[in-house]
């Protein structure tokens, strides 16, 4: 405990000045600073001599916004702040309810209202009843799309202890977060048949491109695969494809290849190590990281990072419905929100093991 | 036993078909039924012919017409598959394909997708069963996936709204979703299957999935001794890794059904060994090896021919050959089981030919 306490400072100056590692987009939340390219590039080369951490809002501490959920979420919720103070995180929580059975916004735009205040936001499931009709929007969805978190990060690692049927699973999902098959724009023109349209842009696909390599770089990766189908949407996802394809030139030392969606959930059933780092649009996103959740040994054990210039919301997998408690078994999708938790302070945590491995012994 | 799983399955998949109204006598000729063989491109004309030599040494009463399909441009600018092709399909009712080649950004659509259009194969049925001999990490899968075949995120309709900003449509309609939910019922009562289950995105996609969940619940209500459950896509896909023995029959439209079929099949082991099926609406069926052309592996003797095989079994119980689809089926299996001749991807080092001429030899020793 003392050594956790004594490797705390230091690990927080690691922390804010690891921007180049795996806090990459995250703003620290007294900062409103973009993360632009170049500043992150020569951050990465003078890695090691950075030692300053930015200075604090209020007294050393750290606000960050806390939405607990449905179903199980408020138990986590409070597991993971039992936590933090025990291991003496200089991190207060912003609680904001989210009640989704209302049908009107308030709440929703309030929980928005507060991680804009405070910049990094920890968040459980918010349960979205399908049957109710399209007026009501996913929460979840319009968290995302509001804050522009364009960058949903899963990083998917065999853990050691879970058993489970593939080994050295180490995948590093990232999967376009605000428009394809999301955009929640369908309309019905005739009686009985309804359109939905998936929605691909040259800005959104360059810049979650350009995200993906800027980590793979950072993070040492030596593949970036692109995810799409456009065989059959040609037009769409092959945009998507030709950005990747552009991005993929400024990193000559970076493979780029891509895989047909369809295959890539073959492989990723049969031979998961092939896998680096994957980017890909919303709805294939949704299936491989879901897939590759359920290979490293499920939703309770990976974290899911939600990146945008200037915020960041960390939460569980995305499953609409993981967090029911019917349907989840609370010994072990009790970590997955302590898991979400770690993921901002994943980078030190990995290093200084006496914090991990309680949790790993979970 | 996998094995005796996969000859009951195999046995009772079409036996829904085996109520549809007889064959058309035009179809026969001296005891022979005609089939229209679409051999393909890459390792197509390969395995073609060694299904076609196995189902000599089974003496399987079929008399193949062998036709071609490019994507040609017919009067009025539409693409359409040639009309002798058509023309055989119409008169046969049956078809026996390999893999078709889909060039990215070719201008014309997926000779695939043609094909659906043309004969209007709406549902696309794949067993997908663990086979007993092939190992892969995951044993005792025993599901089905149904997937509509014709709308969904697959009609092919994008524009381009302004530079750098495509749209996709996704369609879905009453028609369609009632249709094909309709299918998998029937399919799950005449193949004695337990549960339903429709694959969904509706907390996002509210009115289009949504639409596809209110059809498929109106049409559980005729069929109350069959189970019917929703699940989410990303929880069927997160379940399906961890534990696949929970599901049993899956219904869901287009995207959401390509990949969790190639998902399935990559749990048993991959293309290479699976069957599929294309149920059309005017007693149309086309059955076809899934898996690509290959083009590396073409024209090399190393393709495996056990999907199309496979394939042809499925074909041959629709059409009522039960004896012979039995034999091949079993000696299919054995050289699989077996291990001794076995082709590349199945872990082996022979080549086709070895393969097929061990499967031939079987049927031989089985007479």
């Amino acid at each position: 405990m003392a050594r956790a306490v004594r490797s705390l400072p230091a690990a927080l100056k690691l922390l804010f000045s690891h921007r180049s590692s795996r806090a990459i987009a995250a703003a620290p939340c007294n900062q409103r600073q973009k993360s632009t390219y170049t500043s992150i590039v020569s951050m990465a080369a003078h890695d090691s001599a950075q030692a300053e951490p930015p200075p604090a809002q209020y007294g050393g501490r750290h606000t960050v916004t806390l939405i607990p959920g449905d179903g199980i979420g408020p138990e986590l919720a409070h597991h993971v702040y039992q936590l933090f103070r025990f291991c003496c995180v200089p991190v207060d929580f912003e609680v904001v309810n989210v009640d989704s059975s209302m049908a009107s916004e308030d709440d929703i735009n309030n929980a928005i209202m507060a991680i804009r205040r405070n910049g990094v936001a920890l968040k459980g499931n918010i349960e979205t009843n399908h049957n109710l009709p399209p007026s009501y929007k996913s929460r979840n969805n319009l968290l995302r799309t509001t804050l522009d978190l364009y960058a949903n990060v899963m990083h998917c690692q065999s853990l050691p202890g879970v058993k489970s049927r593939h080994r050295n699973i180490d995948v590093i999902i990232i999967r376009e977060n605000t428009e394809g098959e999301y955009s929640s724009l369908e309309h019905e023109n005739v009686p009985g048949v309804v359109e939905c349209l998936k929605i691909i842009t040259r800005n959104k696909s360059l810049r979650i491109a350009d995200y993906a390599f800027r980590t793979a770089r950072a993070q040492g990766r030596r593949r970036v695969t692109a995810v799409h189908k456009a065989n059959i949407m040609k037009l769409g996802d092959g945009l998507f494809l030709e950005c990747c394809k552009e991005v993929a030139s400024g990193y000559p030392e970076i493979t780029f290849d891509s895989m047909i969606v369809d295959n890539t959930a073959m492989q990723l059933v049969s031979r998961p190590q092939q896998f680096d780092v994957m980017v890909m649009p919303n709805l294939y996103g949704n299936i491989v990281s879901n897939v590759c959740a359920g290979l490293v040994g499920g939703p309770g054990l990976v974290p899911g990072a939600n990146y945008g210039e200037d915020y960041a919301v960390f939460e569980t997998e995305h499953g609409e419905e993981h967090c029911q408690p019917q349907l989840s078994k609370p010994n072990s999708d009790a970590s997955c929100l302590l898991f979400a938790a770690r993921s901002p302070q994943a980078a030190f945590l990995r290093e200084h093991d006496t914090q991990s491995n309680p949790v790993y012994r979970h | 036993m996998a094995g005796g799983a996969w000859r009951s399955l195999l046995s009772q998949v079409v036996l829904s078909a085996a109520r549809r109204p007889q064959l058309h006598s035009a179809s026969f000729s001296r005891g022979m039924q005609t089939v229209t063989l679409i051999p393909g491109d890459g390792i197509g004309p390969e395995i073609s012919s060694a299904v076609v030599k196995i189902f000599e040494a089974a003496k399987v009463p079929v008399r193949w017409e062998e036709r071609n399909v490019t994507a040609i441009k017919g009067p009025g600018g539409r693409w359409m598959i040639p009309p002798d092709a058509k023309e055989s399909m119409d008169r046969s009712k049956i078809g026996l394909k390999g893999p078709l080649k889909t060039p990215i950004a070719a201008g014309h659509p997926s000779m695939n997708l043609l094909l659906r259009k043309t004969f209007d194969l709406y549902a696309n049925v794949r067993p997908c069963i663990s086979i007993e001999g092939y190992k892969t990490p995951y044993t005792d899968v025993n599901l089905v996936t149904i997937r509509e075949n014709t709308e969904g995120e697959y009609s092919g309709i994008e524009h381009v709204i302004v530079d750098g900003v495509v749209q996709s449509i996704k369609l879905i309609t009453e028609d369609a979703s009632r249709r094909i939910a309709e299918y998998a019922f029937e399919y799950a009562r005449n193949n004695q299957r337990s549960s339903v289950t429709a694959v969904h995105k509706a907390n996002i996609m509210r009115m289009s999935d949504g639409l596809f969940l209110r059809k498929c619940r109106e049409v559980a209500e005729n069929y109350r001794d069959i189970k019917f459950t929703e699940m989410y896509l990303d929880t069927v896909c997160l379940n399906m890794v961890q534990d696949p023995t929970q599901f049993d029959v899956l219904v869901m439209p287009n995207l959401y059904g390509d990949i969790l079929s190639d998902l399935c099949a990559g749990l048993i082991g991959g293309l290479g060994v699976t069957p599929s099926g294309n149920i059309g609406a005017n007693g149309v069926a086309i059955f076809e090896s899934v898996h690509g052309t290959a083009p590396d592996i073409a024209g090399l003797d190393m393709a495996n021919p056990t999907a199309l095989l496979l394939s042809g079994v499925m074909m041959l119980r629709h059409m009522g050959l039960h004896e012979q689809a039995s034999k091949i089926q079993v000696a299919c299996f054995d050289t699989i089981r077996d291990r001794k001749v076995l082709t590349k991807d199945l872990g082996g080092n022979s080549k086709c030919s070895e393969f097929t001429d061990d499967i031939c030899r079987r049927i031989q020793d089985l007479d």
